[in-house]
């Protein structure tokens, strides 16, 4: 397609959704690679607002690329992603860090900064020359270190914490930058279950009442399972499959992706599925019934 | 300034200036006659050109202090900047090779080839220090591994013992206009270099500007790339604002004083380790500690052995190189 016949295209486009609401955040059509053949290939992605979603897959498929495009940390080679409509790569990054954060797979702090300090960067985009430090600023850090719950560790410094508190801290950072988008990358990662079911609740919580939108790339099956309004599944660079997890989350998906033989079953608590894999050597009681 | 106040910091910044003050007087008092401070204050606020003390301060002793001023914030702020924007502990323009690249510069160039009055000696070490800069990377980053702070050490030191080789045999060959560089080139602030610095002065405050504007960016920038631009930092950009920042602080320094090793090292660590790493903080007060440190250093070079004065290159040196043996301990 042309470059003006695409920017045509857009024009229409982002007029419609002038109109009808613009989803917040969507991939169009989108090719990203790391200079050699393409990680990820044409995908499309219309991000639910106000909903968490999640992205699953096996290692390597190419989820953190995705969620780094997004983020207009890596150029795309085709498409675009859009933000309100507008595309993401070519709008002024302090702008976008109003509107959109990112919480990057394995961030590290610098060492001797201060679990304040860190969760205080969040608030770099609100800020300019003129305007450096503001009430506002300082009651948003304050919400979010009491949000993240990191509020009792203000004053160590992150590297003498737990990779649980630690995360939390980071969590705390992207919290204080206040946007409507939020995209995180494995935040619950080598995390003990109590605690990513803590962040997780944590992420549900800004979701359904703040109406923030969510992208999270999680590991855990069933916990993504368990809080996602919306999943996405991802096999080498494309979506597999994507909707309520509901129906995505079934038996075949799992075998189709992740090569994973294993049984879904439904938690009668939360009607969530939940992936029980079928383990090999182990006696099967059913057959032994059977 | 507002923000200063507020956060309690003026009272500070105004000890520091008034410890700058009381120690660039001392500086100029110190020398092979020593002037008492009153003499010094009188010269400085009431001038009197048939008074001798007068114009000996005026002409040799005000000048050499301040460019001890320029020349330490400039190497501070430049040794704070690189260790900010690449996270590495040991970053500093004497270890990455940029001293040596922009002295190797100077010396071929303006000493050996006799290309160009003053004005364009600042230029030369500018190029030589960032062809240091690009050289030391390139060695790093095609390395096994990468380019960790030890991978750019040991490029910083191979190239810095190369160029030194270099420069030997250039010394071997023309004797005689190397006379003046040999001792420039272990770093020193004896001399009339007035001009020089007039030159290298336009540099210092670029680097300088640039430093101050972008200090915030490089906090930001400290939590990795990735972070970085999810908070709005335009990275790309700011590493080149940085690069030439770093690049023009250095070459105004080499130019006016030759290689001072381990400022750019030692004194962001010592001010971090009172300010933390706020980059705001960290760029002002090691352009503070960075004049100071270089004056007290001058004072000792006249000193330690008077009546012989030494370089002040070698005192800088003897100071640094343990605190750099301490980071390798600490640090890697
Ligand atoms: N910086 C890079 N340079 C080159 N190739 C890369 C780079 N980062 C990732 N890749 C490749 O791109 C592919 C997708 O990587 P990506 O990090 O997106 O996977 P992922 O789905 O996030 O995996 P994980 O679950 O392990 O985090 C992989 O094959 C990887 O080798
Ligand atoms: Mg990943």
């Amino acid at each position: 397609m042309s470059e003006a016949c695409r920017d045509g295209i857009q024009v229409i486009n982002e007029k419609a959704y002038g109109e009808i609401a613009a989803p917040r955040l969507a991939v169009r059509g989108v090719s990203i690679g790391y200079g050699g053949p393409p990680v990820v290939r044409g995908l499309d992605l219309e991000v639910p607002d106000g909903a968490l979603t999640a992205i699953v897959g096996p290692n390597g498929c190419g989820k953190s690329t995705l969620l780094k495009a997004m983020a207009r940390v890596l150029p795309v080679t085709r498409g675009e992603v859009l933000l309100e409509g507008r595309p993401v790569h070519r709008r002024p990054t302090r702008e976008v860090a109003t509107r959109m954060a990112l919480l990057p797979q394995g961030p590290v702090a610098p060492e001797g900064l201060r679990v304040r300090e860190l969760v205080a960067q969040g608030r770099f985009p609100h800020q300019t020359l003129l305007r450096q430090w503001s009430r506002e600023d300082a009651s948003a850090v304050a919400a979010a270190m009491k949000a993240a719950d990191v509020a009792v560790f203000a004053d160590r410094p992150v590297a003498s914490l737990s990779g649980g508190q630690r995360q939390r801290c980071w969590i705390a950072m992207v919290l204080a930058q206040n946007t409507p988008i939020l995209l995180l990358d494995e935040p619950t990662t080598f995390l003990d279950l109590r605690i990513q079911v803590e962040i997780m609740g944590l992420l549900t919580r800004i979701s359904r009442e703040e109406g923030r939108t969510l992208v999270v790339v999680l590991h855990e099956l069933n916990v993504a399972a368990a809080f996602a309004d919306r999943m996405v599944m991802m096999k080498d660079g494309a979506i597999h499959a994507e909707g309520p997890p509901s129906e995505v989350f079934t038996e075949r998906n799992l075998a189709e992706v992740f090569s994973l033989a294993a049984r879904v079953l439904t938690d009668p608590e939360s009607g969530r599925p939940v992936c029980v894999p079928l383990l090999p050597g182990v006696p099967s009681l059913r057959a032994a019934a059977e | 300034m507002i923000a200063l106040v507020r956060h309690g910091r003026v009272p500070a910044y105004a000890l520091a200036l008034a410890l700058l003050a009381l120690v660039f007087g001392w500086h100029i008092s110190v020398g092979a006659k020593a002037i008492p401070l009153g003499t010094v204050a009188e010269a400085l606020l009431t001038y009197d050109n048939t008074t001798f003390d007068h114009v000996v301060i005026r002409d040799l002793r005000l000048p050499r202090a301040a460019i001890a001023v320029m020349v330490g914030a400039a190497l501070a702020v430049a040794g704070a900047l690189m260790q900010g924007v690449t996270r590495n502990p040991l970053a500093d323009p004497g270890l990455l090779g940029l001293l040596a690249g922009a002295s190797f510069a100077v010396v071929i160039l303006h000493g050996f080839l006799g290309i160009g009055g003053p004005g364009v000696i600042p230029l030369f070490a500018a190029l030589g220090a960032l062809a240091g800069a690009v050289i030391v990377w390139g060695i790093a980053i095609s390395a096994p591994g990468g380019a960790t702070p030890l991978t750019l050490v040991l490029a910083g030191a191979a190239v810095t013992a190369f160029l030194g080789a270099l420069i030997s045999m250039a010394h071997l060959i023309d004797e005689d206009s190397f006379e003046n560089l040999r001792v420039w080139l272990t770093g020193t602030l004896a001399g009339r270099r007035t001009e020089t610095a007039l030159w290298a002065l336009p540099w210092t405050l670029a680097g300088l500007a640039v430093a101050f504007g972008a200090a915030r960016q490089v906090t930001v920038l400290a939590m990795g790339e990735e972070a970085a631009t999810g908070l709005g930092v335009d990275v790309h950009k700011l590493q080149a604002a940085i690069l030439f920042a770093v690049v023009a602080l250095t070459a105004s320094a080499v130019a006016v004083a030759g290689p001072l090793a381990f400022v750019g090292l030692v004194i962001p660590h010592v001010v971090r380790f009172f300010v933390g790493h706020d980059y705001r903080a960290v760029v002002p007060w090691s352009a503070l500690a960075g004049a100071i440190y270089m004056l007290v250093a001058d004072i000792a070079a006249r000193l330690v052995l008077a009546p012989v004065e030494i370089s002040t290159g070698l005192v800088t040196a003897i100071l640094g190189a343990p605190v750099f043996v301490w980071l390798v301990r600490a640090r890697l």
